[in-house]
């Protein structure tokens, strides 16, 4: 069978230039990641860091690195600047996890050590607009991330490479014989 | 290409450029009849359509307000997005996959085969199989359906290989690569299918049969048909006597424009063509057109609908080639020793990863719904679909609060299981499992109805004008110049998927209008 080589096939730079935010190359190379992603936009940069942990902790994907969840939180920077119903919407959802996490941790959201137990913060919010905004928008800003696809086995489209009649529709060859 | 004047009252105005509209304005306008289309939605073609969902999506889809509600989880995941229909020319025919089977006979009298069913409002069809056969078959030459007219089957894809090696396992006796209104080999002016895999996203290839690259330009060229895209039908107009005379449509601009018609029939899907005839109510007709019976917009069906995906140990790529290009056909037969009145198919579905995430479980997140996208490459999958049961209660009605762009009332659409809903999901999602765990699988994944592709009922078809809103030519029973061309004229859903039934319908309606027409009966 003709498997799908997961590496990505785009640059780093053209998914975060898709994002409109602008990062320096080397960085975006490296494993390291600039936090300058995270500045210059309608919402406070310690609110941003916070929505990207929440992503990852919401769908994580260890072979994902942090890019994809920082294109995933990045446009509502714009959304935010556009409506400030959204702005508030995602400010005070934030600060009432953090005041949660310092409740239950004694400190934010971001800096609770445990997956497991981030999540249980998020399970108690599961409900709220905050919560349902973040899970409704991501499950399409993360996935729909073309980048992301071969990582899932995933091709994106095919026509213009003449389908897959000749490009593996039946080469299933593990199936009991007949 | 035609163009007729807007005080023209010899035409036929066809509302809606579907599987029901595009044939009929194609069939008419080959008889010599003048035809005028409006559609709501924009002229994209081929060269216009995208291998991606999301934007695919946003091209082609109804995203017009729409408000659902009942206890189906629909209305709580996708509160203003209950059915996934196309608004563009061609109508849903552009996303369908192309699966195209024939009723069984029992399913056209099924209130007496069934029986009473507590709670379900069931009708025999005023039609039989017999009466409708000569007409399936045009259909399935029009459309090339596979495994007629000597038209070979399609090859089967790795997800259709998985669910055939299950289903043999299991015993069952009737699967195959379907029949699909997709060209095995070149037909009618058309390639043969590549194996592109985005049915649902437009065919690019053009194998797949769809009213916009079919029925469409052939209607046009006898010059007897015109389709004007972008116009929104708001209300159909009547005279004093009762007799339609035409409608009034909001154009691209927004503007509110008058067609004249000699005959109009509604094919705007089982959603907008029960809001329209209930938007058009007046002094006449104060409860809508064509509602003495008060079954407007009641007896919505959407079919019994599941998934069922199943991961392996090793890949299946299942997104590779055609989507629905597998059926197996053994529980599709009437057996109330299962628990349940009427049969369900098993065909071959597959979604695009940003489809899936969307779709698998709703609202799910953490790690066991991750998981289940990491499976993604060494998934199987497949689509459920079974006979729903009527009910008057499952119904479209005009929202009391919600209005459309044009400030039109939007559709609410109600709908609950019935138990026997309930009783044969319960038993498909248990067969679909069995098949693939009898093949391998490691984990599956039970999966909740997606919004309704398949959409039927709200203007049914009656021998008695008290039992529903239209006779068994698709006329309205109050208005003689009034007909239902699209799948709203379902008296009962039946097991398979109803394309090919509201194609042959609307032949057999097109042969009726102009017959009556030549007559001068309207
Ligand atoms: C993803 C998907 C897959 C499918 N696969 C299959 C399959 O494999 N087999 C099968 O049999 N069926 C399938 N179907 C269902 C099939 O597409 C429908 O049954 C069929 O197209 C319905 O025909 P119709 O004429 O009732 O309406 P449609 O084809 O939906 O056409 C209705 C048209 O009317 C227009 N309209 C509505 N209101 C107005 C108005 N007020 N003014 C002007 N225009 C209006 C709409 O914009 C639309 O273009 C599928 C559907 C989907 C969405
Ligand atoms: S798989 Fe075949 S039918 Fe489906 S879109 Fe591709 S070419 Fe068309």
């Amino acid at each position: 069978m003709r498997e799908v080589d997961p590496r990505s096939r785009y640059s780093r730079r053209f998914v975060l230039k898709a994002a409109a935010v602008s990062v320096p190359v080397a960085a975006v190379a490296g494993t390291a990641i600039s936090e300058a992603w995270a500045e210059g936009g309608a919402l406070q940069p310690a609110t941003l860091k916070t929505l990207v942990k929440a992503a990852r902790d919401i769908y994580p994907h260890d072979f994902l690195a942090d890019t994809y969840y920082i294109a995933a939180v990045t446009p509502w920077n714009e959304k935010a600047a556009a409506d400030p119903a959204v702005k508030a919407l995602l400010e005070d959802g934030v600060k009432r996890l953090d005041a949660a996490a310092q409740a239950a941790h004694g400190k934010p959201y971001a800096q609770v050590a445990w997956e497991a137990d981030r999540v249980v913060l998020l399970r108690g919010i599961e409900d709220t607009p905050f919560f349902r905004k973040l899970r409704g928008d991501l499950v399409v800003a993360l996935y729909n991330q073309k980048e992301l696809w071969p990582k899932f086995g995933y091709e994106g489209a095919s026509a213009e490479k003449g389908g897959y009649i000749h490009r593996g529709f039946d080469d299933i060859d593990w199936l009991p014989k007949a | 290409m035609a163009q007729f004047d807007q005080n023209d009252d010899g035409v036929v105005v066809i509302i809606g450029s579907g599987a029901g509209g595009g044939t009929l304005g194609n069939e008419l306008a080959q008889k010599g009849v003048k035809v005028v289309i409006l559609e709501a939605g924009p002229r994209n073609e081929i060269q216009d359509f995208v291998n991606d969902e999301w934007e695919s999506f946003a091209q082609l889809a109804w995203t017009d307000m729409r408000v659902a509600s009942g206890s189906w989880r629909v209305a709580k995941d996708f509160p203003n997005l209950p059915a996934w229909i196309v608004k563009s020319v061609g109508g849903s025919t552009v996303h369908w996959a192309g699966a195209s089977l024939r009723f069984d006979e029992h399913e056209f009298k099924v209130a007496s085969a069934y029986g009473g069913i507590k709670g379900a409002n069931l009708l025999d069809w005023p039609i039989t199989k017999a009466d409708l056969d000569p007409w399936y078959a045009k259909a399935e030459d029009k459309m090339g359906v596979t495994r007629t007219n000597g038209i070979p089957g399609l090859p089967g894809n790795n997800n259709e290989k998985v669910m055939e090696a299950g289903a043999r396992k299991l015993g069952y006796k009737d699967f195959s690569t379907g029949r699909m209104a997709i060209n095995s080999q070149p037909r009618d002016d058309r390639g043969s299918c590549q194996q592109i895999g985005f049915c649902f996203q437009g065919c690019k290839s053009g194998a797949k049969w769809s009213t916009l690259y079919t029925e469409i330009p052939k209607g046009e060229a006898t010059g007897n048909l015109e389709v004007r895209p972008n116009s929104h039908v708001a209300r159909i107009e009547h005279d004093a006597g009762g007799k339609v005379t035409g409608v009034v449509y909001f154009d691209e601009a927004g503007k509110t424009q008058r067609q004249k018609a000699r005959v109009v029939a509604v094919a705007g899907n089982s959603i907008e063509s029960p809001r329209l005839l209930l938007n058009s109510a007046s002094n006449l007709f104060p409860d809508g057109l064509a509602n003495s019976s008060g079954q407007v917009g009641k007896n919505y069906m959407r079919h019994v609908t599941g998934s069922v995906y199943a991961a392996f140990d090793k890949s299946v790529h299942m997104y590779r080639g055609t989507t629905m290009a597998g059926i197996v056909r053994d529980e599709a037969r009437n057996d109330p020793a299962r628990g349940f009145v009427g049969g369900y198919e098993m065909e071959t579905i597959s979604l695009g990863l940003p489809f899936m995430a969307a779709f698998l479980n709703p609202g799910a997140w953490g790690r066991p719904f991750t998981a289940a996208m990491e499976n993604y490459p060494r998934m199987a999958g497949m689509w459920l679909v079974g006979e729903d049961m009527p009910q008057e209660t499952n119904r479209i009605t005009l929202d009391k609060e919600g209005k459309d762009k044009f400030g039109l009332p939007v559709a609410n659409v109600h709908y609950d299981d019935h138990p026997n809903d309930v009783a044969m999901r319960t038993h498909a999602y248990k067969q679909g499992t069995a098949l693939y765990e009898a093949v391998g699988a490691i984990q599956t994944y039970p999966t909740t109805p997606y919004p309704s592709t398949h959409n039927l009922g709200t203007n049914r078809m009656s021998e008695k004008p008290r039992d529903g809103v239209v006779n068994a030519f698709g006329q309205a029973h109050d208005i003689k110049n009034l007909f239902v061309s699209d799948g709203s004229q379902f008296t009962t859903s039946a097991a398979c998927n109803p394309t090919l039934t509201i194609v042959a319908l609307a032949i057999r309606q097109a042969d009726h209008i102009a017959g009556r027409m030549s007559r001068r009966e309207i």
